[in-house]
């Protein structure tokens, strides 16, 4: 079984749309067998968006406990605002209040507190889904608003998304991955098999490809590049290929600027619709797709 | 003036709307732009700044003497991160990549074997770009934790004029990065793309600002691309659109080249006025 991560650095680049449609072609590729989806992006989530899925089960995420205050033990000696490093600690009307959005729910207040007045208490912060959807099952979450461990929800998404690709005797798990290079990506990205990275021919697009690409070697993930929307701007195209080609990178597809995607993604579906076998009437932006794909399979099974 | 420009979905023009908002208002005023996407920080691609100094940002880590531990387990009992692990008698693993500086191994340790050192995660850089000042923050690539970065970034400028208007460049989605970047700003900008993503994370984006009590209004980018979902929402919910930004291939082309709007495209820097009258009326 192998785990694909589509990824980007900069968030826009069209991670999910690509997501999307390799959900799709994989199921063409692959008629027989079930492909597993897994929606790593918990703070944004966007791919039930497109692929229409009926919820299966519906399970709580508990982050870390937070600290709660007994106000009838408290007599706000102070001993907990002095020790919190989050600031999380306040007194408010004369009374010593712990602000939920910043306890990081590190428990020092709760073991320094001299009246015993602060208990950790479980915290819903999320929910993860199993659903089914007309490619495979997909595994999806939702973290609470303004809350924290996103990486650990992303751990628990991509968890649940092996446990079932192993239990169906699957081939392939493909990741819909979170942007930037922090906690929830460092998640996402350990132990894939490979990375595809999405990029566009922006100055943005290449400076946080190069920082992406870093942490990737870093974990030892193999990497390959995909260059979305290239023709906007053929000069940064052929920067972002230089560097690829001076750091052994294999450009894996260049995918047009084409209207049609929004278009179909307005419509509520994929950029490639199920059924269709007019490559042609697909628009360009979705052949360079099919290509894409294929090379990403080769260098991954 | 402290304005924050957020969007939960990443890539809708965040970073457009903070450099161009800046050149506009500098034109008269102080301005200060604050890059708080410290995992990806591309201000400085547009607004090509000088850099004048730096700091590193760094979170306190235990380091055990092995000696004075008298192996009662404490340290790992206490640490809510599994970032310290007490093996027996005298031996103790630490995790620094787990560690979020919380000091409660060191504060708790009975025998005082447990100090502190520095643990550098990032860094933030300053500098000017013309007459606006400029700050971001970098996070060390492989370190898991942007806030302490974030907040490095919000402190460097605490104390400085009332008189300046500072603009934070938030990261995307809406988790602890973002929740560090706006909290405690007078007024947020959602900026957002009329497509089904744009609506649906512009909704969890509301969500959070909401959450936070803070004022906020929205910036559509790219209008004329996708439909109109996103526009029924905003009126059903009463939130006000700031302005309206029309996708042109040649706005693409001069973005991907780190130009600036403003001087490249008159019809683009009526709009910048007028956003930023709609966010003083509307800020508090």
């Amino acid at each position: 079984m192998k785990e694909l991560l589509i990824i980007s650095g900069k968030g826009g680049t069209g991670k999910t749309t690509i997501v999307g449609a390799f959900a799709r072609l994989a199921k063409d590729s692959f008629p027989d067998e079930v492909i597993v989806l897994a929606d790593c992006d918990v703070d944004a989530a966007d791919l039930h968006l497109i692929l229409n899925p009926k919820i299966k089960t519906t399970n709580e995420f508990f982050g870390l406990k937070k600290a709660v205050i007994d106000e009838n033990k408290c007599d706000n000696c102070g001993e907990c605002i002095k020790v919190c490093r989050f600031n999380a600690i306040n007194v408010h009307e004369e009374q010593t209040k712990i602000d939920p959005i910043s306890c990081e729910g590190c428990t020092v207040c709760f073991h320094i507190c001299p009246k015993q007045a602060i208990s950790m208490e479980d915290v819903i912060a999320g929910h993860w889904f199993v659903s089914d959807t007309a490619y495979g099952p997909l595994v999806h979450a939702r973290l609470g608003v303004a809350e924290e461990n996103s990486g650990l929800l992303v751990t628990e998404v991509r968890r649940e998304a092996r446990q079932i690709a192993e239990t169906l005797d699957s081939r392939l798990i493909i990741n819909d991955g979170p942007p930037g290079i922090g906690c929830p990506v460092i998640s996402s990205i350990s132990g894939v098999d490979l990375a595809l990275i999405v990029t566009e021919p922006t100055i943005a697009g290449i400076h946080d490809m190069e920082r992406l690409y870093a942490l990737a070697k870093g974990f030892d993930v193999k990497t390959v590049v995909c260059i979305n929307k290239y023709d906007l701007d053929d000069k940064t195209s052929d920067n972002i290929e230089g560097f690829c080609k001076a750091n052994n990178i294999d450009v894996v597809g260049k995918i047009p600027f084409d209207k049609k995607v929004v278009e179909s993604l307005v419509k509520g579906g994929l950029m490639i619709p199920p059924g269709c076998a007019d490559h042609d009437a697909e628009g360009p932006a979705a052949n360079a797709v099919r290509q894409l794909w294929t090379k990403t399979l080769n260098h991954l099974l | 003036m402290i304005i924050s420009i957020a969007s939960g979905k990443g890539g809708t023009g965040k970073t457009t709307i903070a450099v161009n908002l800046a050149l506009t208002l500098a034109e008269t005023e102080s301005v200060c732009v604050m890059d708080c996407d410290v995992e990806e920080p591309n201000v400085h691609l547009f607004l090509k700044p000088r850099f004048e100094g730096s700091s590193k940002v760094t979170i306190p880590i235990p380091i055990v003497d092995e000696e004075k531990c008298n192996g009662c387990g404490k340290c790992g009992e206490v640490c809510a991160f599994n970032a310290i692990l007490p093996l027996g008698s005298h031996h103790v693993l630490t995790f620094p990549e787990l560690c979020h500086g919380c000091g409660g191994c060191t504060l708790l340790c009975p025998t005082g074997a447990i100090q502190e050192e520095p643990l550098e995660i990032g860094m933030i850089e300053w500098g000017h770009a013309g007459s606006i000042s400029h700050i971001h923050g970098k996070l060390n690539i492989g370190s898991p934790l942007a806030p302490p970065v974030v907040n490095a970034v919000k402190n460097h400028t605490k104390g400085s004029s009332p008189n300046v208007i500072s603009i934070i460049d938030a990261p995307p989605g809406t988790s602890c990065p973002v929740v560090a970047s706006v909290s405690g700003t007078d007024f947020c900008v959602l900026v957002t793309e009329p497509t089904p993503f744009g609506l649906h994370d512009l909704s969890l984006a509301v969500d959070m600002v909401g959450e936070l009590g803070i004022e906020f209004g929205v910036v559509i980018n790219r209008a004329g691309l996708g439909n109109g979902g996103l526009f029924d929402y905003c009126k059903a919910e009463n939130i006000p659109i700031l302005a309206e930004i029309p996708f042109d291939r040649k706005y693409a082309k001069c973005y991907a080249r780190g130009g600036r709007f403003i001087e490249e495209f008159p019809e683009i820097k009526k709009i910048f006025q007028d956003l930023w009258h709609a966010i003083c009326v509307r800020a508090k």
